[in-house]
């Protein structure tokens, strides 16, 4: 029954993904007053490609053709590990948050080989560039997660998450901390504006864009796909953990039913807020980047202090 | 007074130089015939009084090669040539003294067939794979349709310029790019993400223009010149009817010089809109851009309404226009231009209070006012780096020698210069279309059409909204075209580009190459 339920919360994650991209494209038309495209477009061009043939450079490898897969299976599995309904699956026992970090750091390794395997300027380009983001946003990320496992005493997310349940709605200096570098690193991670520019069709400005740029047809759409899960996977994540109130405790099907309202609700909002930011910020300078990262780690090491200076002695 | 003091003394100073001038009078131009010998020394002289090089061009005429190139200095424009025997054409280079002759002469080199001696950088330009080396399409024996092969030929092979050393790559982008825009070529060389140089490969649009202009009659000639480049199309028909107008002796009446002028304000106007748009979505400032877009389009739908022609194409011809603006028109007009200046304020105010996009325009793209006079940088992009050079103020022709305007300047020169440069032209063409529309008299819109004589020319030059365009027509018998050739700003602003990006980071290229905005089309011919 518990691994029922949670192959069902995994699906779940994979079959919203897309709308979730669908609503933020959504509220950036309104907000630079444009009519928008519906909510489930980003399911037909899904669709569109998976029905496409790809089309593959003569003097790309092997790699090149599985990369997708990998990176979408790891995606996924990153994504079994995260609550997204209800706390206490067997499939968030297993495996920690170290381990989700982890996952995302191999689905990127195989992007960055895809990128350089076909030999083309703009691969090696996003590569490079991928590579040089994500070493300045790892470590941030994991400052921000440690501040949390520190306060709940464990680097497994479902039993953080039910701690911060149990201790009521309390204010953590160490929580707020953490909360912004999260949310920096999410953006960072995820090729949001003001790093990167999912939208932009400037080959020369393109990080994430630039990695996958030979790519066509059902690989596309499954790196499409992950990069969906990605952006649904961060939100969750900052949702879940710092606003867990609405999540799933016991698995009857009311508990269940409320848990998806729950993150419907969070979700949007956050999406709200993402599309309000990225539609006030230019996209920054790419050496900007790290000072941006930067910050994010220096919240990290304030939360982790505030936690041992205010919070650990409680 | 000023205008005709320099040449005096230039003309004094290439005596002592023992170059034979031999002055010949053209209709409203001055033409300095020169030995072939001199013309690189010509150009040596003319450097040292800081006088511009502004267009250079040959053309196969009586079994004899004529090399023009068109200078400028305080408004006034002489047009000095050399004429060449068809049996070995070489002469000595301008390019190794003029920066900005480089691409021109190797054009002339590609199409004609003539020898720039001493040329610094004599690769081949606008030939690619179409014809061989040993055609020379511009040469009146070579056919109109060519001689093409089934398929053309990839360009490969060509000759960039390489950079050795640890950390160096090498970035080729183009000529197809993932946005919808013209096509080029650019090589980067990089360190890290430093651009160290950048070489750009352009005429893949090339289309002939020169060639398919032979024999055509005015109108079909100025229907040409629309659309030499899709953006200019005032622009490039002003100067082209300009110039015919000059060699058959005809003025156009009043009414159809001002429409004209309030046509290619129109045309500045609309470019400047959608090119500050499109400046704010190369650093992903989307909102803006929107905007701005929203704006040109209502701009382009009342075009099309009053003129008949969103891009108001074809709307000038030979002897005027054959466009009128009725005086309820004028009135709305002048309601769309308060309404579009109230818009625009307040978007630009949203767009000067967003820090980030600030962070990214200023101080990126810097072109030192040296450089940008050194190639003689024109428009927006000489003007944001200190170059004043404008024709409607510095030899003004109708209608602008009867309005009293401003032109912007600034020192800055980087990207946010050339953006707020535009934001001021917009104002600066908003009121000069409030004057010509104040100026309208009820009159004739043509002028009847001369026929000039066979060999007469003329040399139309005329403000664009990129810069000054020199448009130079010769007639043959019957009223029909012996040669054609439009210079594009763009053919001169290219090259500032690849000085421009110089010491900025490669993901700030495409923003740069958005406030400088060459057009291809007009560069490649």
């Amino acid at each position: 029954m518990n691994w029922l339920i949670a192959v069902i919360q995994t699906s779940l994650f994979a079959a919203l993904a897309p709308l979730l991209a669908g609503w933020i494209k959504w509220c950036k038309c309104r907000l630079q007053n444009r009519k928008a495209p519906s909510l489930f477009q980003p399911y037909r061009d899904l669709i569109k490609l998976t029905n496409k043939q790809p089309v593959v450079a003569e003097q790309a490898s092997w790699l090149f053709t599985i990369a997708p897969y990998i990176v979408f299976s790891a995606t996924v599995l990153a994504a079994s590990i995260v609550p997204l309904i209800a706390v206490d699956l067997p499939t968030s026992a297993s495996a920690d948050v170290i381990v989700m970090v982890g996952f995302f750091a191999f689905a990127r390794f195989f992007l960055a080989l895809a990128g350089l395997d076909i030999g083309t300027a703009f691969g090696g380009m996003g590569s490079s560039r991928e590579m040089t983001i994500s070493s300045l946003a790892e470590p941030a990320m994991l400052m921000a997660i440690f501040t949390l496992t520190m306060t709940a005493s464990t680097t497994n997310l479902s039993v953080a998450i039910s701690h911060v349940l149990n201790d009521g709605l309390v204010l953590r200096p160490s929580f707020v901390f953490a909360l912004f570098a999260l949310i920096i690193v999410a953006i960072a991670e995820t090729g949001r504006v003001p790093v990167d520019n999912p939208a932009t069709h400037l080959e020369l400005t393109m990080i994430h864009e630039a990695m996958i740029l030979e790519y066509s047809g059902r690989h596309l759409a499954l790196i499409e796909w992950a990069s969906q899960l990605k952006l649904m996977l961060y939100g969750v994540l900052i949702a879940n953990i710092f606003f867990p109130w609405g999540i799933a405790e016991t698995f009857s099907a009311k508990a269940l039913g409320y848990g998806l309202l729950a993150i419907f609700g969070k979700l949007t909002v956050l999406a709200i807020l993402l599309a309000v930011s990225e539609t006030l910020l230019a996209k920054m300078r790419l050496f900007r980047v790290q000072e941006y990262l930067g910050f994010a780690y220096l919240l990290g090491v304030l939360g982790l202090l505030s936690y041992i200076i205010l919070e650990a002695s409680r | 007074m000023s205008a005709s003091n320099w040449t005096t003394e230039f003309l004094d100073q290439l005596l002592d130089a023992t170059i034979a001038v031999e002055q010949i009078s053209l209709p409203s131009t001055t033409l300095w015939q020169i030995e072939s010998q001199h013309w690189q020394q010509f150009a040596t002289l003319a450097i040292q009084q800081n006088i511009r090089w502004a267009a250079g061009w040959a053309e196969h005429y009586q079994e004899q090669f004529f090399i023009n190139a068109c200078f400028e200095k305080q408004g006034l424009y002489v047009l000095v040539r050399t004429i060449l025997n068809a049996v070995k054409p070489e002469l000595p280079s301008q390019a190794a003294v003029y920066p900005a002759a480089n691409r021109s002469e190797r054009h002339t080199q590609d199409m004609f067939g003539i020898n720039f001696v001493g040329h610094p950088d004599n690769r081949r330009w606008t030939r690619h794979k179409a014809w061989t080396k040993h055609h020379n399409p511009l040469r009146k024996d070579f056919p109109v349709q060519g001689e093409p092969e089934a398929v053309t030929p990839p360009d490969i092979g060509y000759p960039f310029v390489k950079a050795y050393g640890a950390g160096v790559y090498e970035i080729p982008v183009g000529p197809v790019h993932a946005g919808i825009i013209e096509p080029g070529h650019f090589r980067f060389q990089a360190v890290g993400e430093m651009i160290l140089n950048l070489e750009e490969r352009l005429g893949y649009v090339h289309k002939g223009i020169e060639k398919i202009a032979e024999g055509r009659t005015p109108e079909s000639l100025a229907r040409l010149a629309g659309r030499v480049s899709g953006d200019t199309t005032v622009g490039h028909c002003w100067a082209a009817c300009r110039a015919m107008e000059q060699a058959a002796g005809i003025e156009i009446p009043p009414r159809a010089a001002l429409i004209r002028g309030i046509l290619a304000e129109r045309e500045r106007i609309a470019n400047h809109l959608g090119d500050i748009g499109a400046i704010c979505n190369d650093v992903g400032f989307v909102f803006a851009q929107m905007q701005l877009m929203r704006l040109r389009e209502l701009w382009l739908r009342s075009q099309a309404k009053t003129f008949g022609h969103r891009l108001l194409m074809d709307c000038i011809i030979p002897g005027g226009v054959n466009c009128d603006l009725p005086e309820d028109a004028c009135l709305v007009m002048e309601q769309e231009m308060i309404r579009l200046k109230i818009e625009l304020d307040e978007i630009l105010l949203a767009v000067d209070m967003a820090s980030s996009l600030e962070d990214r325009l200023y101080t990126a793209g810097y072109l030192a006012p040296e450089i940008a006079a050194a190639f003689g940088a024109l428009g927006y992009v000489g003007r944001a780096s200190g170059q004043k050079v404008d024709v409607r103020r510095d030899a003004p022709y109708a209608p602008y020698d009867q309005v009293t305007f401003k032109v912007p300047l600034e020192k800055q020169g980087d990207i946010a210069s050339r953006f707020w440069m535009r934001s001021k032209e917009i104002d600066a063409a908003l009121k000069l279309i409030k004057q010509f529309i104040g100026l309208l008299s009820p009159g004739d819109l043509l002028a009847d059409w001369k026929t000039p004589l066979p060999g007469s020319e003329g040399l139309g030059i005329i403000e664009g909204w990129r810069g000054e365009i020199i448009a130079y027509i010769r007639f043959d018998s019957d009223s029909k075209i012996a040669r054609f050739y439009p210079r594009d700003p763009s053919a001169v602003n290219w090259p500032v580009l690849e000085k421009l990006v110089l010491n900025n980071i490669v993901p700030d290229f495409p923003v740069c190459n958005k406030s400088v905005n060459g057009s291809y089309s007009g560069n490649d011919l």
